[in-house]
């Protein structure tokens, strides 16, 4: 159907242009006051042609403004993508990628990171390490108990080892010191980026884009998986080998930027929901569209969360005001597009 | 239930001749024995004012003193046990505990919002044991020692501690009234490794650097102030000449960070570790151990103000409060980076 073919292409393009719209929008505005002098001087030293030493403004622009926009970018991205593949992975529109636990046991790792005063780099070590700790134990309970329904088991274990984790998050939150440490940790289980640096990208990136090259270059046998076990089987997958992969690599994209942002809830749900409303449930193309899409929603957010006030608002609490009410809208349209 | 209560009241209306009327902060009348001999603080607020006051009538502390801590108090306070939090947030304290500990009156320290005043009825309601709640604001804090005095029957020693208190507000006062608005320096309150989370004016968290003639930087949007986090492009608009934090991990860092580099504060060598001993010097609990603070803040803002060395200072202070003579190693050791220039470390 060529029809449909030119309407998903232009589904793509529109995609990449609010990308590229909201990139512009966030590296212009906050709180700092920058000029084009600025970033023309910051963008001909990157090319090896500025001279002098950099001015506030390009310190601003290269070290503060620019990271931050790209790990707005790369958390969007990667929390939608993992989402899409564990939606897709566990047929069931419900799936965020928390479903096996890898964000409590990343924010356990992050709090028990603040109780023990360790470096910032300590903390985000500590959420990584736990974080996917977290779904290993969920995958070798599971493996453990040979369930009739693998999946049910899985998403059980995981809410099972999910409500420990948010237990010992408890325990810690009332040992913690409560003028020092406990707002810190309130903070962290919302979400933020501000203290996002250049050197967190420079160790992030490299990992989601681990995570991500096997989904893209499974995709189409991860397309076959959302018709069933059994009909995957059937026309020669090997599932339990690929969930164990599709897992992995869902879990190290969701734990490595969950341990710069701390916990962002919704993304991973409500986004790969949307892109299936305007690719399809197919995840080659699926896949692609929730990556964009995440990535321009988390930018307008991150971009509202450092410009509302002078102080930050919390990631978690925007992308829950504006994602609920725009997914409730989206429902009302009456769009049955769940394959 | 009721008449349960009103035998209670009964109780404790028909023993004035061991018993005194107090009014609290909040205007409950508090029946308080004429000898209080064991006392417990509901919070960390308020254990503070307790060991200054009357280290020998503790029953316990709400937490315990950390190790780095012990050496700065008085071997009777020293070993008491853990009894937990009373104060309505996060409770930790098992009412059962605190029966057991049989104090003679239960007192809070801080805020008398109407929440901690029917917290303290309850708390009073149900253990039958008195429970005087205090103002713990800055400007209240003489009147609210003297009224512990009276309730503890130790009068002359808050007399004394009060009247330091109000000796320390009137050389604020008497030296900084001239202060031009121009010449206020403008400080930046860094919390946390990154140094990204801070308090907005007005809150208790930095109540201190605003008393001690400073401008905090993180102005509040609307609402009352309190602990908020903060991007660093933020903080180099402020344009603060003066950091105070009390992370260790932040005070060890910033200066290698390009980007708190750009920051007049960092610029100028002026971020300055609060210190934390024996209590916190400007929070951490925001009670009567914020007094030392003050002292310190006037000192780093406005030197040719308060000229005095703040090691005798503080030395004087640890022997009044928390009656400990301190080594010249000790203090060094709790002034470490609160200094300018070639003291630091």
């Amino acid at each position: 159907m060529p029809e449909r073919k030119t309407l998903r292409t232009s589904v793509v393009v529109l995609l990449v242009a609010a990308l590229v719209l909201t990139l512009i929008v966030a590296l212009a505005i906050g709180p700092y006051p920058l000029n084009w002098a600025d970033v023309s001087r910051a963008a001909m030293r990157l090319f090896g042609a500025g001279e002098g030493t950099a001015s506030p403004g390009e310190v601003v622009f290269v070290r503060v403004r620019l990271p931050r926009v790209a790990a707005a970018a790369l958390v969007g991205a990667a929390l939608a993508g993992a989402g899409t593949a564990y939606q897709t992975l566990f047929r069931n529109p419900l799936v965020s990628p928390d479903i096996l636990g890898v964000a409590t046991g990343a924010g356990l790792g992050a709090v028990l990171g603040i109780l023990l005063s360790l470096p910032v780099a300590g903390i985000q070590g500590l959420a990584f390490l736990l974080g996917l700790a977290t779904v290993a134990l969920v995958y070798l309970i599971s493996a453990a108990l040979h369930g009739h329904d693998r999946t049910l088991v899985l998403v059980l274990s995981g809410v099972v080892v999910g409500a420990l984790a948010g237990a010992c998050i408890s325990l810690v939150k009332i040992l913690a010191d409560p003028y020092d440490q406990l707002p810190a940790i309130t903070f962290w289980l919302l979400g933020s980026l501000a203290g996002v640096k250049v050197g967190d990208l420079a160790v992030v990136a490299p990992l989601v884009f681990a995570g991500l090259i096997p989904l893209v270059l499974l995709r189409w046998r991860i397309g076959v998986l959302s018709l069933g076990d059994d009909e995957a089987r059937a026309l020669g997958v090997d599932v339990s080998r690929l969930r164990a992969i599709v897992i992995g690599a869902a879990t190290l994209m969701t734990a490595s930027v969950v341990a710069i942002s701390g916990v962002i809830g919704w993304i991973g749900l409500m986004i790969p929901h949307i892109a299936r409303m305007m690719v399809g449930p197919n995840f080659d193309r699926l896949l692609p569209a929730s990556m964009l899409l995440g990535a321009s929603f988390m930018l307008l957010v991150d971009t509202l969360a450092r410009t509302l006030a002078r102080i930050e608002t919390p990631l978690g609490i925007l992308t829950a005001v504006l994602g609920a009410p725009f997914f409730l809208w989206l429902l009302a349209r009456g769009r049955k597009t769940w394959g | 239930m009721p008449h349960l209560l009103a035998i209670c009241l009964l109780f404790l209306l028909s023993a004035p001749l061991s018993a005194r009327e107090l009014g609290d902060a909040t205007g409950r009348t508090v029946v308080v024995p004429d000898r209080v001999e064991r006392v417990m603080a509901a919070g960390p607020n308020a254990a503070v004012p307790l060991y200054v006051l009357a280290p020998a009538k503790m029953v316990g502390w709400p937490s315990a003193p950390r190790p780095n801590e012990r050496e700065f108090i008085v071997p009777a306070a020293r070993d008491l046990p853990e009894l937990g939090r009373l104060t309505g947030r996060g409770d930790t304290a098992n009412v059962e505990v605190v029966l057991k500990a049989k104090p003679d009156v239960i007192f809070d320290f801080g805020s008398v919002a109407p929440t901690y005043a029917s917290l303290a009825e309850r708390v009073e309601q149900q253990t039958g044991i008195p429970y005087l709640l205090v103002d713990g604001r800055l400007d209240k804090t003489p009147a609210s020692i003297r009224l512990l005095g009276t309730a503890f029957g130790v009068s002359e020693r808050a007399e004394a501690i009060a009247r330091y208190v109000e000796e320390t507000e009137q050389l604020l006062n008497q030296r900084l009234k001239d202060l031009p608005e121009a010449a206020r320096r403008r400080v930046y309150l860094a919390r946390q490794p990154n140094g990204l989370e801070t308090g907005l004016r007005g809150s208790i968290n930095t109540e201190i650097i605003e008393r001690a003639g400073g401008v905090n930087v993180a102005e509040r949007a609307t609402g009352r102030g309190g602990i908020a986090n903060v991007s660093i492009e933020q903080v180099l608009a402020w344009m603060p000449d003066t950091i105070i934090t009390w992370d260790a991990n932040f005070f060890a860092s910033h200066a290698t960070d390009p980007v708190w580099a750009a920051v007049p504060a960092v610029v100028n060598k002026r971020v300055f570790l609060a210190p934390r001993l024996p209590f916190g010097w400007i929070d951490a609990p925001p009670s009567i151990n914020r007094v030392i603070g003050l002292r310190w803040i006037a000192g780093l803002l406005y030197p040719d103000r308060f000229p005095e060395d703040i090691h005798q200072v503080a030395r004087e202070f640890i022997k009044l409060f928390y009656q400990t003579d301190v080594s010249d190693a000790q203090l060094d050791r709790i002034l470490a980076g609160a200094q300018p220039g070639e003291r630091r470390r």
